[in-house]
């Protein structure tokens, strides 16, 4: 199946982007999101062929808009909400929650 | 859902509900972070190419089974994929990338930096890999093949760069300090002593 992932050859990308003495995680966040995504491989709740599939079916603006870590978190989402783990409407609820406790930054 | 407020905030939500459920305990994520973030990392490969260097019995196992050699050396698969090292000579030079995302040998050389992951080396590493490696610096002489090799989940890729001239004298840590993650993915070649 190809799609936005299948970057293989595509033209216009433009220079390669590096940077030096890169961290492992440039943010806190981007730890957890792997974090969490091995905690539903780990347990069973979905596996990485699953995993992966997921992250190709995310949108293609919007896949190429969030960063790397936001697509892990994003399919993870989107296998726990398909394995009735962590359903989207109690993802949301609790982002809610959570957005008013920290004073409604998102 | 773009910014990082709001993503950390999806990931903290997400966190909270794992908890919640029992599906996940806090120092098992702490414990799964501490792996990736220090354990984990080209280290571990720059010790295998090393050995390779030094030691030929072990290079030719590393290059007839990897995932074994490596493990020989206590580098254990993250995710139960299968290991192979492709060696770099004057006249072959290999470059290794993930078209598709961002399958990398973890167990050898940790996770992945942004570029290797990044839409332009994905996309030209495929169909102008010459040209990338002139942008990393590294000029390949026309006679030399380039070898390009997309991973995949189950299959990762680890280039053995060549060994420096020069450095028949250098005991194992100073030879360690000229192995470079790039040059074990191929983009640029080992340090020079």
């Amino acid at each position: 199946m190809n799609g936005i992932h299948d970057m293989g050859g595509v033209h216009g990308y433009g220079p390669i982007d590096r940077e030096e003495d890169e961290p492992v995680f440039h943010h806190a966040w981007e730890g957890k999101a792997l974090a969490l995504a091995r905690v539903g491989l780990a347990g069973g709740h979905f596996n990485l062929d699953e995993f992966r599939h997921a992250m190709e079916r995310i949108a293609p603006v919007q896949y190429l808009s969030i960063s790397y870590y936001e697509r892990w978190l994003e399919g993870t989402l989107m296998m726990l909400d398909a394995k009735g783990v962590v359903s989207a409407e109690e993802f949301q609820t609790r982002l809610d929650e959570l957005s008013k406790s920290s004073g409604g930054g998102a | 859902m773009t910014s990082d407020n709001n993503v950390e905030l999806r990931v903290r939500a997400l966190e909270s509900l794992l908890l919640e459920k029992g599906l996940v305990e806090a120092p098992a994520i702490d414990e799964i972070i501490d792996l990736f973030e220090n354990r984990l990392g080209p280290q571990n490969g720059g010790k295998v190419v090393v050995r390779a260097w030094t030691d030929p019995a072990f290079k030719a196992r590393l290059l007839a089974n990897a995932t074994e050699a490596i493990v020989e050396m206590g580098y254990d698969a993250v995710q139960g994929e299968d290991m192979v090292v492709v060696e770099n000579t004057p006249e072959i030079h290999n470059v290794v990338v993930c078209t598709l995302c961002s399958c990398f040998p973890w167990a050898t050389l940790g996770l992945p930096p942004v570029w290797y992951k990044s839409a332009p080396y994905r996309a030209r590493a495929a169909s102008d890999p010459r040209g990338v490696l002139v942008e990393f610096g590294t000029e390949i002489s026309d006679e030399a093949q380039v070898r390009v090799w997309d991973s995949n989940a189950e299959l990762r890729y680890m280039v053995l760069p060549e060994r420096p001239a020069g450095t028949g004298a250098m005991n194992e840590d100073e030879l360690l300090a000229l192995v470079t993650r790039d040059s074990m993915i191929g983009v640029t070649r080992a340090q020079n002593p």
